[in-house]
């Protein structure tokens, strides 16, 4: 029994029912909680790393039913999401809390904030099925208090939208994981032989259950025709859709079909049985398509959502390609993709906040207005497009390698198109912000006051730039052993050769 | 001293409690039921602690045993429910203590004692007629409690409620009698050791249980209880819904495992699992249609019973691991739906304190203004749902267990369509409290002390889900119905 891994759930947890408690005009007491949180949990998990490192899993384990364990685990991919998470959180933090400088309902918000990120870092821990479903679920209900923060008719029915996707998922995901107990008992990850026992008892049945963990885990990974929440959602305030992108409730879907294939059915008996199969074929109609519509998109932020719904499924791509080099191409993409949306995201935030621009037509001549911010864009942009040495070429050169590793080499025609429409929806965005003329007036000017460089406050520009640097960085220092990239390369290496 | 000498204090006490107040003065009335309360809730903690892990205690009132005296038994089951009713009725009572006006006080405490004394021995009752007084005494003790306050339409719901309640006694009277007539006692050991089956003893016991449905308000015998539930005064409401209709349904399903029941009468357990799907559909469309917000949380206890009635066919499996989980899970439920319905019930009447009205639209953007009295509806809303982590979850996750292995997947489908309904109508409730308004609305404040009374039975609901093993080490405990069960 271990109490770090425990420790870094109640880090976030603490903070946000110390924040609910908080009367509203608090606000510096509430910021300094939030980011002493942040640091601390940031901490905890490098220590975790550290020992993950050391081939030493800290395990905390609390029986809640009679045989059935709340099992919090730290293993090398558990600390893929996890650091990924903390990281970003911090960020997220320090953004939120500018962006939401004079709004109201502060409490209630970084009180949910924490509660969302809590959950998070229970998914990425959870050590067997049943505690990841306890906390997948906690992350819809923490989650949906911010989808409707605003409290306009609209976000209430965005609220609606993702709650009927995601608790119908979480159903699915319930009566899986419930039918899976009945059939094996034993649900820690990693432990597959015991499946494998029953799946060749049962063939069907397993398959069966696989495709219904699958379509559960499916809608919060946005996979067609389970994406429509995403887009909708993006009525929330930015950070809110940093969150859902980039820091928690997509990255939680993928790394739960992460989990299902590699720790719970085992990567050789999925591809043996021909499970994968159907996931690639999904994963790459998914990309091709969030790509299609993201070129429709005239709304920065929904085009920007479109996208998501793309890049995760580069996520999916990679794991269901059998062979250690997909597999990282997937794994690694899940860090890569955070760095790049949380930036991009974080820069539609600074272009609304500063010049009230919400639509792809406004940003006309930005660049010259908004240098920095621009840059950042650019950076993120670039990278999904796959230009290196930005992160997201790295993700594309393993996938391809990937899929040539797993004799499919028509996933390469599927992953130049998805970059010939990347750059289709990205190119033009960038023509506009760096080649326009500037219009004569702004849609809404915020006022000069307290700006950096007369880009953002610093609140909203520092943590742009600084997830604009870690993407360009995971590219260029991709070797470096602290990259994700070497993280990654460890995971499959334990995996593979264990 | 043992934990027999604490058995005969948990009637005597509340039945003087109950002679008291009605006689002292309202100051003397508070303190002393203060004191009574405090000793409640010590001596049903004591008893949980000295549980013998071998065997039920039996007490003989004055010495007499069956089949003439009084017996009194404690099983893990007894005390298990001692104890809940004991968190949930001190919570209640002190919730009620600031909320009450000074008025309806000297109404409220000689009935809410009556009704403690009531759950109490009907928890530890030995014999079908004891258990009938308590019903008896529970019922009018109720009745008594919605008709508070006096407004017409109580008095309406209480008369309601009053038909409904003496039409199920009558049903439970006759049905004790025609056991007695056939059997020769009343005493539920001796009767479970002599029990024959026959045309006789099959309409005796389809008159219990009739008259115990009509009472626990299952569907389709539940048109009494939302104007009751929703009527009656906010601790009132949630004593009723928490406690009194689950005394009812603990006769039955007892009954039911202690004579022997889920191997006789299949086609009937099928039936009553109808009836609770019945009851969970029908609730929870109701409870989407509901315009005031104690509405809502009624209309959602006729729902939520009906998990309580999914367990009658998930009872009559031929796999004695099913029917273990089986009444495991539907004990959880009954614990946990009691918990998250009285916290849901008073975070309800706070928030219609703060908004001044009691419609949903009233409460548009009190999440902004009173987040902890939101945020215990949310917890008590999540332990409703069944979402985890939650008493609610594990409650349902052992029912779902037990229908799997017993092959009886139509309860499946059943179990997580009524969390989706919940879901919907429960978030229907938030929604209304998220919207933002332009004009600014002038919010009441409720006490801390109803703050937290709230706050703290929603989140024992959800911690339910961290300490479930407890509890079910309780229910596990060796007495007759886990006997029954094998």
């Amino acid at each position: 029994m271990n109490l770090l891994p425990l420790a870094v759930l109640m880090t976030s947890f603490t903070a946000a029912m110390v924040i609910f408690l908080l009367p509203e005009a608090r606000h510096r007491l509430r910021s300094l909680i939030n980011i002493a949180a942040a640091c601390l949990k940031l901490v905890l998990v490098i220590f975790l790393i550290q020992a993950v490192l050391q081939q030493d899993y800290p395990e905390f384990s609390w029986e809640i039913l009679p045989g059935l364990s709340l099992v919090l685990r730290a293993d090398a991919l558990a600390m893929l999401f996890a650091g990924l998470s903390s990281l970003l959180w911090l960020f997220t933090t320090l953004y939120a809390i500018g962006y939401l400088e004079n709004a109201p309902n502060r409490s209630r918000f970084f009180g949910f904030f924490s509660l969302c990120v809590a959950s998070t870092m229970g998914i990425a821990l959870a050590g067997n099925l049943l505690t990841f479903l306890i906390f997948y679920e906690l992350l819809t209900l923490s989650t949906y208090p911010l989808v409707v923060h605003r409290g306009t008719p609209e976000s209430l029915r965005a609220g609606r939208t993702y709650l009927i996707y995601t608790l119908a998922g979480g159903v699915l995901l319930l009566l899986g994981v419930a039918l899976l107990y009945a059939e094996v008992g034993e649900l820690n990850f990693g432990d597959t032989a015991a499946l494998a026992e029953a799946f060749h008892a049962h063939p069907g049945r397993m398959s069966g259950i696989f495709f219904l963990l699958l379509v559960g885990l499916g809608v919060k990974a946005a996979i067609f025709p389970l994406h429509a929440w995403l887009p909708t959602a993006m009525v929330a305030p930015a950070p809110v859709s940093a969150l859902l992108h980039a820091v928690a409730v997509v990255k939680a879907g993928a790394f739960g079909i992460i989990r299902l294939v590699y720790d719970v059915y085992g990567i050789e008996l999925s591809a043996q049985q021909g499970l994968l199969l159907p996931l690639t074929l999904i994963a790459a109609f998914t990309i091709l398509y969030g790509s299609w519509r993201a070129l429709q998109q005239i709304d920065i932020k929904k085009r920007l959502a479109f996208s998501t719904v793309s890049q995760v499924s580069y996520i999916l791509l990679g794991i269901s390609l059998f062979g250690p080099l997909g597999t990282l191409g997937g794994l690694v993409h899940l860090l890569h993709q955070g760095l790049m949306k949380v930036t991009l995201f974080f820069c539609a935030g600074n272009y609304a906040e500063t010049l009230g621009i919400h639509k792809i037509h406004e940003l006309n001549g930005v660049g010259q207005r908004m240098p920095l911010t621009s840059a950042a864009f650019t950076l993120g942009a670039l990278g999904m497009i796959g230009l290196p040495p930005i992160a997201g070429f790295i993700s594309k050169w393993y996938l391809g390698l990937g899929a040539l590793q797993a004799g499919m080499p028509w996933v390469l025609g599927v992953l130049i198109a998805s970059s010939l429409l990347n750059a289709a929806y990205f190119l033009p965005v960038l023509k506009r912000i760096w080649f326009s003329d500037p219009p004569a007036a702004w849609p809404q000017q915020a006022s000069e006051s307290k700006r950096l460089w007369r880009d953002s406050s610093p609140w909203l520009l520092l943590p742009t730039l600084v997830t604009a640097t870690l993407s360009l960085a995971a590219g260029l220092f991709a070797a470096a052993s602290w990259s994700p990239l070497s993280w990654a390369e460890l995971i499959v290496i334990r995996e593979y050769l264990p | 001293m043992s934990s027999l000498a604490l058995l005969p204090w948990l009637l005597i006490l509340p039945l003087a409690a109950a002679c008291l107040t009605g006689l002292l003065p309202l100051r003397a009335t508070q303190i002393s039921s203060l004191l009574v309360i405090l000793s409640q809730a010590l001596a049903s903690l004591l008893l949980l602690l000295w549980m013998p892990s071998d065997e039920p205690l039996f007490y003989s009132l004055g010495s007499w045993g069956a089949p003439l005296g009084i017996v009194l038994r404690l099983d893990g089951l007894a005390a298990a429910f001692l104890m809940m009713t004991s968190l949930i009725a001190s919570l209640c009572g002190l919730y009620a203590l600031s909320y009450l006006r000074p008025s309806q006080q000297p109404g409220f405490w000689p009935l809410f004692w009556f009704l403690w004394a009531a759950l109490n021995g009907i928890w530890l009752a030995g014999d079908l007629f004891n258990l009938y007084v308590g019903l008896e005494l529970l019922s009018l003790a109720a009745v008594g409690l919605v008709a508070l306050g006096g407004e017409a339409s109580r008095v309406k719901a209480a008369l309601r409620y009053l038909f409904a309640a003496l039409l199920g006694s009558l049903g439970y009277l006759l049905g004790v009698s025609l056991l007695y007539g056939a059997h020769g006692t009343l005493d539920l050991e001796l009767l479970a050791e002599v029990f024959h089956w026959g045309p006789l003893s099959a309409l005796a016991l389809a008159l219990i249980l009739a008259g115990l449905a009509l009472k626990t308000a299952f569907f389709p015998l539940h048109t009494w209880l939302p104007p009751a539930h929703a009527g009656a005064l906010t601790p009132v409401s949630a004593l009723l819904s928490a406690l009194v209709i689950k005394a009812s349904f603990y006769i039955a399903l007892r009954l039911w495992v202690e004579l022997e029941m889920p191997e006789r009468s299949l086609e009937v357990a099928q039936l009553l699992g109808l009836l609770g799907a019945g009851a969970l559909f029908w609730g929870g469309w109701m409870a989407l249609q509901q315009v005031k917000l104690k509405q809502v949380v009624a209309y959602s206890t006729v729902a939520q019973l009906g998990y309580l009635l999914l367990i009658f066919p998930l009872l009559s499996s031929s796999s004695s691991e099913a029917s273990h989980l089986a009444s495991q899970g539907g004990w959880l439920m009954l614990l946990s739906h009691a918990l998250a319905k009285a916290g849901m019930f008073l975070a309800a009447g706070n928030l219609i304190l703060c908004a001044g009205r009691s419609e949903l639209s009233a409460l548009a953007g009190l999440s902004r203004y009173r987040p902890m009295n939101i945020f215990a509806f949310g917890l008590a809303a999540v332990s409703l749902m069944g979402l985890p982590p939650s008493g609610g979850f594990s409650a349902k996750w052992l029912m779902l267990q037990s229908a799997l292995i017993s092959g009886q997947w139509w309860w499946i489908l059943v179990i997580l369509l009524g969390s989706l309904l919940s879901a919907a109508y429960l978030f229907r409730v938030f929604s209304h409290t998220y919207l933002e308004t332009q004009d600014s609305v002038q919010f009441g404040q409720p006490s801390l002390m109803l703050e937290l009374c709230a706050l703290t039975l929603a989140a024992l609901s959800i911690l339910l889900g961290f300490f479930a093993p407890w509890p079910l080490a309780w229910f596990a405990l060796p007495g007759p119905f886990t006997e029954a069960l094998g």
